[in-house]
């Protein structure tokens, strides 16, 4: 038994949720949700062939490892390559194609990286090598920055002046906005539940209000997402858009104020490239002047040369929801988990993933 | 990468927290939170608790379902 797990996995209650969306589904509705955590559920409980044909899920640009750009991805390998330095990251970016070469590949030809499971994990790797400079390569949305902003603040509080961080982090509300902005047709968002658990909800007021759009926080289980589902069906029918929040035992309005204070201590907003979405304004976070000492962009100063996506490869259409990862010709023949082509399918929570593993 | 997995504390060490995942002890630091203390349940990501989880709320979530036939159909 996991408590806040299996009463969330309850089939009465899951069956209760589905009977009452078919009774109130009645317009056609886009859903998109924009969490890989939720893409990787959606698609790992069968959700959408629970649902009545008139809604259509769509996967977003919800799975950090996905949207960083290729050059990101180039300069991280860059960092590895240079002698007397020590790449530390999350296991989820190690394996990323760049345009040559991926962080695996550099480690068997004995580059030092290392898989961290936490910040503070890379922090000490650099406390302990005085000699070497240790990058630790910062990923993630709202959720994940807290912990780089903590690795900063403890680097200062301990003086570790080898430790530098490369921050590819990211906002969602930017990219939600960034969407529809393309002409996306969205009815609703399955707002992200760990990212809002830190950011609090109040932070899709100027979408929705601009937008006139609905948002509802969910949480991760069939349960709440079923009821995410439900919420979404009932403002879209009654004609209502607004924020909700369906993960209430996790989520509030403001989020964890001391874990958002402390990253605006540390970061600051600044225009940011996606994959597929291009340049979003404002939608990355650059590590402020005060910290500027830790800033791996600045202390490297490695001038990465842009190149393009992979011949063939739809990663971006996907995860703007205008195609489905079955959709490309790639998919399933040269393009699987083991042999990755594009960044969707490298990560367990990539829309192509979740697509491939659920069959 | 959000993933974030309810933990129980078990034993709380200047900022570090011992804590259960079903059964499993993981390690998780404090620096974001506050005032949590041994007996409550945790998000955990990357190490950290991010916030502790409000079972009064979980428990709402549920009746709420519950209550749902008897509101909708």
């Amino acid at each position: 038994m996991m408590k806040y797990l299996d009463e969330f996995r309850d089939r009465e209650l899951v069956s209760k949720l589905v009977d009452a969306i078919h009774q109130k589904s009645v317009r056609n509705i886009r859903l998109m949700e924009v969490c890989g955590g939720h893409t990787l559920a959606i698609r790992k409980y069968g959700i959408q062939h629970l649902l009545p044909s008139t809604i259509e899920l769509l996967s977003g640009p919800g799975c950090p490892v996905c949207v960083t750009d290729r050059t990101a991805i180039d300069q991280s390998i860059a960092f590895a390559a240079m002698p007397g330095v020590i790449v530390t990251t999350y296991g989820d970016l190690i394996r990323v194609p760049g345009s040559e070469s991926t962080l695996n590949q550099e480690k068997a030809s004995g580059a030092d990286v290392r898989i961290v499971y936490s910040t503070l994990d890379a922090l000490e790797i650099a406390r302990l090598n005085p000699d070497k400079k240790v990058v630790f390569l910062g990923i993630g949305f709202e959720t994940t920055t807290p912990s780089s902003a903590v690795a900063l603040s403890e680097a200062r509080k301990q003086n570790v002046s080898n430790f530098f961080l490369f921050s590819m982090h990211k906002l969602m509300p930017p990219a939600m906005a960034g969407l529809i902005d393309q002409g996306i047709k969205i009815d609703g968002y399955i707002g992200p539940g760990h990212v809002t658990t830190i950011a609090g909800a109040g932070m899709y007021a100027p979408l929705v209000d601009k937008y006139r759009i609905s948002v509802v926080v969910s949480g991760f289980e069939p349960v709440d997402l079923l009821q995410s589902i439900l919420m979404l069906v009932n403002m879209n029918e009654e004609g209502r858009y607004g924020t909700e929040i369906q993960y209430k035992r996790a989520v509030t309005k403001e989020g964890n104020i001391k874990a958002r204070e402390l990253v605006s201590r540390i970061f600051e907003p600044a225009d940011d490239t996606w994959r597929g979405l291009g340049i979003i304004p404002e939608s990355g976070l650059k590590i402020r002047n005060e910290f500027s000492q830790f800033d791996a962009a600045l202390h490297f100063n490695l001038r990465i040369k842009p190149v393009p996506e992979p011949k063939g490869c739809l990663c971006g259409e996907v995860l703007r929801g205008l195609k489905k990862p079955d959709q490309c010709g790639l998919f399933g023949k040269v393009c699987t988990p083991v042999n990755p082509i594009g960044a969707c399918m490298v990560s367990g929570e990539g829309a192509c993933q979740a697509y491939y593993q659920y069959r | 990468m959000c993933l974030s997995i309810p933990a129980k504390i078990l034993s709380i060490e200047g900022t570090t927290a011992k804590a259960s995942v079903g059964g499993a002890i993981v390690n998780a630091s404090l620096h974001l939170v506050d005032d949590a203390v041994v007996g409550d349940y945790i998000l955990i990501h990357t190490g950290f608790a991010l916030q502790k989880i409000s079972e009064e709320e979980a428990l709402e979530t549920i009746r709420m379902i519950k209550d749902l036939q008897n509101e909708t159909l």
